[in-house]
């Protein structure tokens, strides 16, 4: 049953419309504990006894970079499915996801950035995190740039899939570089194996707030997943006979 | 509620340019995403019904 859904879904045709119906659920989603989340970290959370109103920060900064290492991890998963699979969709939804977690990394740096300046007195250090979200940074925009320089789209996915997943190595460095290596950067407050050692609000305003960065990244991975089929699959019937992309009858039969 | 009063939320305790800093692009990030990729939907439907009144117009010519 489920592998039968699975493999229905892994084409194209099936999952264009699919994706067209979820990516709204999730940018509701996303949208409302946004909303819940800033609420919370902006307006009920209180004043860090340490770092006063500046550690709000942590509302964005932790949710961007968590995203980066997930959607990074994301990509390595469906470019292994799709080197040995060798299913289409794969390759897309690799693609899909790329200029998000190249946003969010971004984002990681710079929060981090607006964070670490107050704190610590420098906008940047070149410690084990940092160097190490740099090249996270580097390696999405390697991939954007790699399978846009390859005409061939098969071609362009599996050289793409194998940077996704060599680079894939990178991301444990950057979890665990804080336990490692002496950095600037403090270490994780929220622990699979300690839990947390945050405030209650704080902490439910951070994780909201996470949620809201994992349902916006799938939101736009569906969403831009869809301009990509469209593209890559515009000689298939069922593109050409879709209802925006068919000329109108009377144009067709002048 | 923890604030006393609007400035003193703006002001976020001394943090305003760093705390603000963040957010704002943050969002800005965002907002700029959803365009590009609102954009690039446009582009491809706009690419497929090019294609497909290209292949209208051939088809007439050998028709003709």
């Amino acid at each position: 049953m489920v592998t039968k859904l699975i493999y229905h879904y892994a084409s194209p045709q099936h999952f264009y419309p699919l994706a067209g119906r979820l990516w709204p659920l999730f940018a509701i989603g996303a949208s409302a504990l946004a909303v819940w989340g800033l609420w919370l970290g902006l307006f009920v959370a209180p004043t860090d006894f340490q770092q006063g109103e500046g550690y709000r920060i942590i509302f964005v900064h932790v949710p961007v970079s968590w995203m980066s290492m997930i959607i990074y991890l994301a990509m390595a998963f469906w470019a292994l499915i799709g080197l040995t699979l060798n299913a289409r969709l794969s390759g897309m939804m690799c693609r899909a996801l790329a200029p998000t977690g190249a946003i969010c990394a971004f984002l990681s740096l710079w929060t981090g950035a607006l964070w670490g300046k107050p704190m610590w007195g420098t906008w940047w250090v070149w410690d084990a995190r940092l160097t190490s979200e740099l090249i996270l940074l580097f390696l999405y925009l390697g991939y954007i740039a790699l399978t846009n320089a390859i005409d061939d789209p098969r071609r362009a996915d599996k050289a793409g899939g194998i940077l996704a997943l060599v680079g894939a190595l990178n991301v444990p460095v950057i979890y665990f570089s804080v336990k490692w290596w002496n950095t600037l950067h403090q270490g994780a407050s929220v622990s699979m194996s300690r839990g947390s050692s945050m405030e209650k609000t704080m902490l439910t305003a951070m994780l909201v707030m996470a949620v809201a960065f994992w349902l916006y990244a799938i939101a736009m991975a569906l969403y831009r997943v869809r301009s990509i089929i469209l593209i890559r699959e515009r000689h298939a019937k069922w593109v050409t006979a879709l209802p925006g992309v068919s000329p109108t009858p009377a144009e067709g039969s002048a | 509620m923890i604030w006393n009063s609007v400035s003193d939320f703006f002001a976020m305790g001394g943090y305003a340019v760093y705390v603000w800093g963040s957010f704002g692009v943050t969002a800005a990030a965002m907002v700029v995403e959803v365009l590009w990729a609102k954009h690039a939907h446009k582009k491809a439907i706009a690419h497929l019904q090019t294609e497909a009144a290209a292949k209208t117009l051939t088809h007439n010519d050998w028709s003709a």
